[in-house]
């Protein structure tokens, strides 16, 4: 039992190296169909857009107001911004856009994929003389790691935006004083952490899903088990590889 | 032009197929006849390299293929156009855009010339004018057809049916075979039809072959087959079923 649960592990370790593999060669000797990238572009990145802007604002404003209740009791309301720029550039930002992401990406990719496998599409491209990672994978790929910065940014500039508005409007800290304390204890180093994890969990999202779409199960079943995998495991990677991305970007990021 | 060396491949316990080796020249027209669920489709899946055996060999026109990687794989590829058991058309796209595919890939055609062949391809299954219809908005048997088209736009010289008439009523069936017969006459390709319809099979072979438990049983003519006195044969192809068998079968499967 044991034995076939951890062949079975290591088998789709494999698996998954190998799809990487093809898929960086693909993305080195080929040019990806301009046509398909631009719409996963648009179907993976820009229509995730919502939902993020969504997460980000909430997700600001309640860590400023949950900073102020803090600070306030030593009075140091002034650097409520400062703690909430931080937070959002090199983790809540591009975790939570991943994790929103991964939800709504991941289970799309590994469900459309997971049908063509079932309905032997794959199958039907491959007889094409089509390879599946240069038609299917590859467009997703690019679109979704190119996509996760950009959502990324636009999250954590309307999180701080936000954040900014409560704390000026509505718990009545001096807009100055604040803003200029953000701006002191934020560097370039936050802002090149946020962006670096962005680009490798939509990298993750992306491989991972696929991954799990092109090799699901038969049926409704094997499609929908694959979907689940896919969002749950790009979950787990995203927040543990984030512990480590976070040791690792601090040092060579430091200033 | 296709030859497969005792080929062999199970999938966990169960043995599907226990030393295939037959030849089938150019231009041949072949109909591999077999219970449902005995490895037809499954043998046709090996010929074009869509699963690899675990033992034994495939050669497309003497070129051994069962170890060829992916991207190799694709060359040979080339060489086919197949038919799948539901059609397989890609549903995202529009049925212009699912027969035009593999032109559109080969980035040698433009737009126009691509639009024309579709449009003759289209017309050779009999739907004309149907290129911006959906997969969705199809019946089986139009699926079918923009299915054979998909793979005979850019002139394969083998084409591969996996059950092209399962599922289809007797008069589309009968519809589908002619197409058959068209394209093999037209176009003098080399074609194999996997099929467990017999009407379909004295139609459109030339040479049949019997795949009874994991091996080819019997190759001969439609008339030595469908006037064999052989009991595995005369039964399948007249379709009775042994009382014993049927009780023994569920566990099988």
């Amino acid at each position: 039992m044991i034995n076939s649960r951890l062949r079975e592990a290591l088998q789709g370790l494999g698996g998954f190296g190998l799809l990487a593999r093809e898929v960086f060669a693909s993305l080195l000797s080929r040019k990806p169909d301009r046509r398909e990238l631009v719409y996963q572009f648009f179907y993976l990145g820009l229509k995730s857009q919502a939902v993020v802007l969504i997460t980000g604002a909430f997700t600001g404003m309640v860590l400023c107001a949950q900073t102020y209740f803090q600070f306030h009791k030593v009075r140091m309301e002034t650097a409520t911004l400062a703690v909430v720029a931080v937070s959002m550039l090199s983790e809540l930002g591009p975790v939570l856009t991943a994790l929103m992401v991964a939800g709504r990406v991941g289970a799309s990719l590994a469900a459309e994929l997971g049908t063509m496998r079932v309905t032997e599409q794959i199958d039907a491209l491959r007889t094409l003389a089509t390879h599946p990672v240069d038609y299917l994978v590859v467009p997703r790929f690019v679109a979704t790691t190119l996509a996760l910065p950009l959502l990324t940014a636009a999250s954590i500039v309307v999180g701080i935006g936000a954040a900014f508005g409560l704390a000026v409007f509505y718990l009545d800290i001096d807009p100055t004083y604040v803003w200029h304390r953000m701006l002191l204890y934020t560097n370039t180093g936050h802002v090149l952490t946020g962006l670096i994890k962005a680009f490798i969990y939509g990298a993750i999202i992306a491989l991972i899903s696929c991954y799990k779409g092109m090799t699901c199960g038969e049926g409704a079943e094997g499609v929908g088990r694959a979907t689940t995998e896919a969002v749950v495991y790009s979950s787990i990677t995203i927040l543990i590889s984030n512990f480590f991305l976070t040791l690792f970007l601090d040092r060579v990021l430091a200033p | 032009m296709i030859e497969a060396r005792d080929i062999r491949k199970s999938f966990g316990p169960q043995t599907v197929l226990d030393g295939v080796s037959f030849r089938i020249e150019k231009g041949e027209s072949v109909v591999i006849i077999g219970r449902s669920g005995g490895g037809k489709s499954i043998l046709l899946k090996h010929l074009i390299g869509l699963i690899r055996p675990d033992a034994g060999e495939v050669l497309i026109g003497g070129e051994p293929i069962s170890q060829m990687n992916e991207r190799e794989l694709l060359r040979v590829r080339h060489k086919f156009g197949m038919l799948f058991q539901g059609a397989a058309l890609f549903d995202s796209l529009s049925v212009a855009e699912n027969v035009g595919f593999a032109l559109r890939r080969e980035r040698k055609w433009t737009g126009a010339e691509i639009a024309h062949k579709v449009a003759e391809a289209l017309e050779m299954v009999d739907l004309p004018g149907c290129e911006l219809k959906k997969p969705s908005e199809l019946s089986g048997g139009m699926r079918k057809r923009v299915g054979l088209a998909r793979a005979i736009i850019y002139q394969p010289e083998i084409v591969l049916y996996d059950e092209p008439t399962t599922g289809l009523d007797p008069i589309v069936a009968d519809s589908i075979d002619q197409l058959i017969l068209r394209v093999c006459g037209r176009m003098q390709v080399t074609s194999l039809v996997v099929t467990h319809d017999m009407r379909s099979t004295r139609r459109v072979g030339r040479r049949i072959m019997l795949l009874h438990e994991g091996r080819i049983y019997v190759t001969g003519t439609p008339d030595e087959i469908f006037n064999s006195t052989d009991p595995v044969v005369s039964r399948f192809v007249n379709g009775i079923s042994d009382l014993k068998e049927n009780v023994v079968e569920p566990q099988k499967l």
